[in-house]
């Protein structure tokens, strides 16, 4: 294939294997994964181009040890990732507590699929959604990117690994069977890819807490064989990494998992935006039913009808500021979701009355027409 | 053993599973299940993992199963049944069944040697009436032909592929026949899709005898062996005739070679016919093909040791 760890140049890819080379140009040298539709193009490209690369690939027995064995490679120094669908996720949710726990710099890629339990296994769905943020038992705060493309996917993931590493925990690439499969041009230049490095300590190893954060509410971290002291566990424990089991220490660990994500979204958060300078109705949309949605957008425009389009970039941490300010803007905003209604939720809490929300449900397996969404647009004027 | 006529008569029996399936052409594992199923002769509830059998026998409008058939997640098979065989035992005690029923699990190599091994270790242990069977194909052939634990060493996968780095699967294949045979449960056999009278008869036992037993079963996989599907159970015959694949049982921790090879052949004539192993034939990769057989010589020697 290539030697070439960023294969600059352009492509013609699937969003699978899009996924695969952002990971490996965002220094991605450590892969564990297991098979399952419709993600399995991922790890069989690793497989092929990580011995090319000088990194490792594993085949573990299952998701509970492909998400396990990523920790470890992150705790072992390298930058790492699994990828999975639904039912595989699902299986990985104790161990991405324990990732976001002991904050675990790692790229978990979840190529949804028609759900619940095995669902529809080759077609698309956007089931996960909730899952994503709350699935693991607990508090904790969530970065999920949702690609629409495979260009995204490719962008996304390098965009990911950086997240992972500034705000050290695991973060999502939330795409679908559809953005998965889906076959298109996609452009790799290695000189627009950058690469957030690892934050390791800067002071002596006597002085060093693996727990103590900077500024910016987020860790340091040192790897085995460094000189520093590594204790990594899943109880709470406090800065200096050891068990202390009081409300105190809970306060402060888990209130840090929550703040560090809440209080940096302004360095998270991204959307982008179509139409919506004159917008009277609004799409928020996210993922593969953002393509549909274009079309629907296109539709009212020329039929003369004001919409815009709020596309989430990230999906978790939600953009609530920005929704509650579009909300005051505008007569009503639509949701099309191949879910029966997960985001909408979010979005209906950050409009807080100010504007009706309408679900345009999916339940999975196929995609909206665009005339569904144009038809809840028209209803809501 | 049971006769042929036997294996026919039982044929003309209404099917507990059916023809009219999507399964390849040349797939052993129709070849298996239709032939366990055959072997039992009261009423039979199955559960089945994830894989080929679940799929492609199981979609609407053409259900190949004439049993109660629950499918379950990847993992839990054997979990499944345990429940349903609790259940039933519960019931048959209070009086609320009376017909004696028998419980089988169906999984693939991956469902069993991989995600599903604690599922069917647990079960095994807590001593469950039911058998279990491992339709084993040496990779997960649904998702499209990822390495399992079950994968011989040499073969070529999506996930473990031939290439100039590497000649495929470098590790040895797990020996799960030995590993549920630790459990030291009533019975547990090894068989293929080859020897049909043999599966039958080992089919009978395990389904007969009170407590856990174990199927592992050789079935071939057309499009992941890249074989001809006409050839299919001549290359099973040749994993048995090699003894890559013993024929045995382990009866109440009794070990029996079942079928002995007239003449043991070397290995390269289970290898060569299949398109796995290719890159095993290349120069620079002969050292390979003798690890191979002395793998299968030396598990060979121990299992005959075990049996004598």
């Amino acid at each position: 294939m290539s030697d070439e760890a960023i294969m600059t140049g352009k492509h013609f890819m699937n969003g699978d294997e899009a996924c695969a080379e952002g990971a490996l140009a965002a220094g991605c040298r450590f892969f564990a994964g297991y098979p399952i539709t419709p993600q399995s193009e991922i790890a069989e490209r690793m497989s092929k181009r990580m011995p090319e690369v000088g990194g490792r690939f594993i085949q573990m027995e299952d998701e509970l040890s492909s998400i396990a064995a990523v920790l470890g490679g992150s705790w072992g120094g390298s930058r790492a990732m699994t990828a999975t669908s639904g039912p595989g996720f699902s299986l990985m949710m104790e161990n991405i507590g324990l990732g976001m726990m002991t904050e675990t710099p790692c790229v978990i890629a979840n190529i949804q699929r028609g759900s619940p339990s095995t669902g529809l296994p080759t077609a698309v769905g956007q089931g996960d959604m909730m899952q994503a943020q709350w699935g693991s038992h607990g508090d904790y705060g969530v970065i999920a990117y949702a690609p629409t493309s495979p260009q995204e996917m490719f962008d996304f993931t390098v965009k990911a690994f950086n997240k992972a590493e500034q705000y050290m925990m695991p973060v999502f690439v939330m795409a679908d069977e559809k953005i998965g499969h889906m076959r298109e041009r996609v452009e790799i230049d290695e000189s627009k890819v950058e690469i957030y490095p690892r934050r390791k300590p800067e002071v002596d190893p006597d002085e060093f807490k693996p727990y103590e954060p900077d500024d910016d509410l987020v860790p340091r971290m040192a790897s085995a064989g460094e000189g520093y002291r590594v204790h990594v566990t899943g109880l709470t424990h406090n800065q200096q990494g050891y068990p202390q089991l009081d409300v105190e220490t809970q306060q402060e660990k888990v209130g840090r998992l929550v703040d560090k994500v809440d209080k940096n979204k302004d360095d998270i958060v991204e959307l982008d935006t179509i139409g919506i300078e004159d917008a009277e109705v609004l799409i928020v949309s996210y993922g593969m039913a953002f393509r549909t949605a274009m079309g629907a957008y296109k539709q009212a425009r020329e039929k003369g009808i004001k919409a815009g389009i709020v596309r989430l970039v990230t999906v978790w941490p939600f953009p609530e500021d920005e929704i509650k300010e579009f909300s005051k803007q505008v007569k009503g905003i639509v949701v099309p979701e191949i879910n029966l209604g997960q985001m909408v939720r979010e979005v209906e809490r950050a409009s807080a009355g100010n504007t009706e929300v309408k679900l345009v449900p999916h339940p999975g397996g196929g995609l909206h027409e665009p005339e569904q969404i144009l038809e809840s647009l028209e209803a809501l004027l | 053993m049971a006769s042929l006529e036997t294996l026919a008569k039982r044929e003309e029996k209404k099917r507990k599973f059916e023809s009219g399936h999507s399964l390849c052409s040349g797939c052993g594992l129709p070849i298996a299940v239709r032939t366990i199923l055959n072997s039992t002769d009261g009423p039979v509830v199955a559960s089945n993992a994830t894989g080929c059998l679940e799929v492609a026998t199981s979609r609407f409008p053409t259900s190949a199963w004439n049993i109660p058939w629950i499918h379950n997640a990847f993992e839990n098979a054997a979990a499944t049944i345990s429940g349903a065989e609790s259940a039933y035992r519960s019931m048959k005690k209070k009086g609320k069944i009376d017909k004696d029923v028998n419980f089988l699990a169906f999984a693939g190599d991956g469902g069993t040697y991989d995600i599903g091994f604690q599922s069917l270790s647990g079960a095994l242990e807590r001593g469950h009436d039911f058998t279990y069977v491992t339709l084993d194909n040496g990779a997960y052939m649904n998702t499209g032909i990822q390495r399992s634990s079950a994968t011989p060493k040499g073969a070529s996968t999506t996930t473990a592929p031939a290439g100039e780095e590497k000649y495929g699967k470098q590790e040895k294949r797990k020996n799960l026949t030995e590993i549920v045979a630790a459990h030291e449960i009533p019975y547990v056999g090894q068989a293929s899709i080859s020897h049909l009278q043999d599966l039958a008869d080992k089919a009978e036992k395990a389904i007969h005898r009170d407590g856990p037993a174990f199927l592992n079963v050789l079935s071939t996989c057309q499009l992941g062996w890249r074989i001809p599907p006409k050839d299919s159970v001549k290359v099973a015959q040749k994993g048995v005739d090699t003894c890559f694949w013993p024929l045995y049982e382990v009866d109440e921790g009794e070990h029996n070679i079942t079928y002995e090879p007239k003449e043991k052949l070397p290995i390269k004539e289970w290898l060569e016919p299949q398109k796995r192993f290719a890159a095993l034939f290349k120069t620079g990769n002969e050292e390979v093909i003798e690890e191979i057989q002395e793998d299968v010589d030396e598990d060979w020697e121990k299992l005959q040791a075990k049996a004598s």
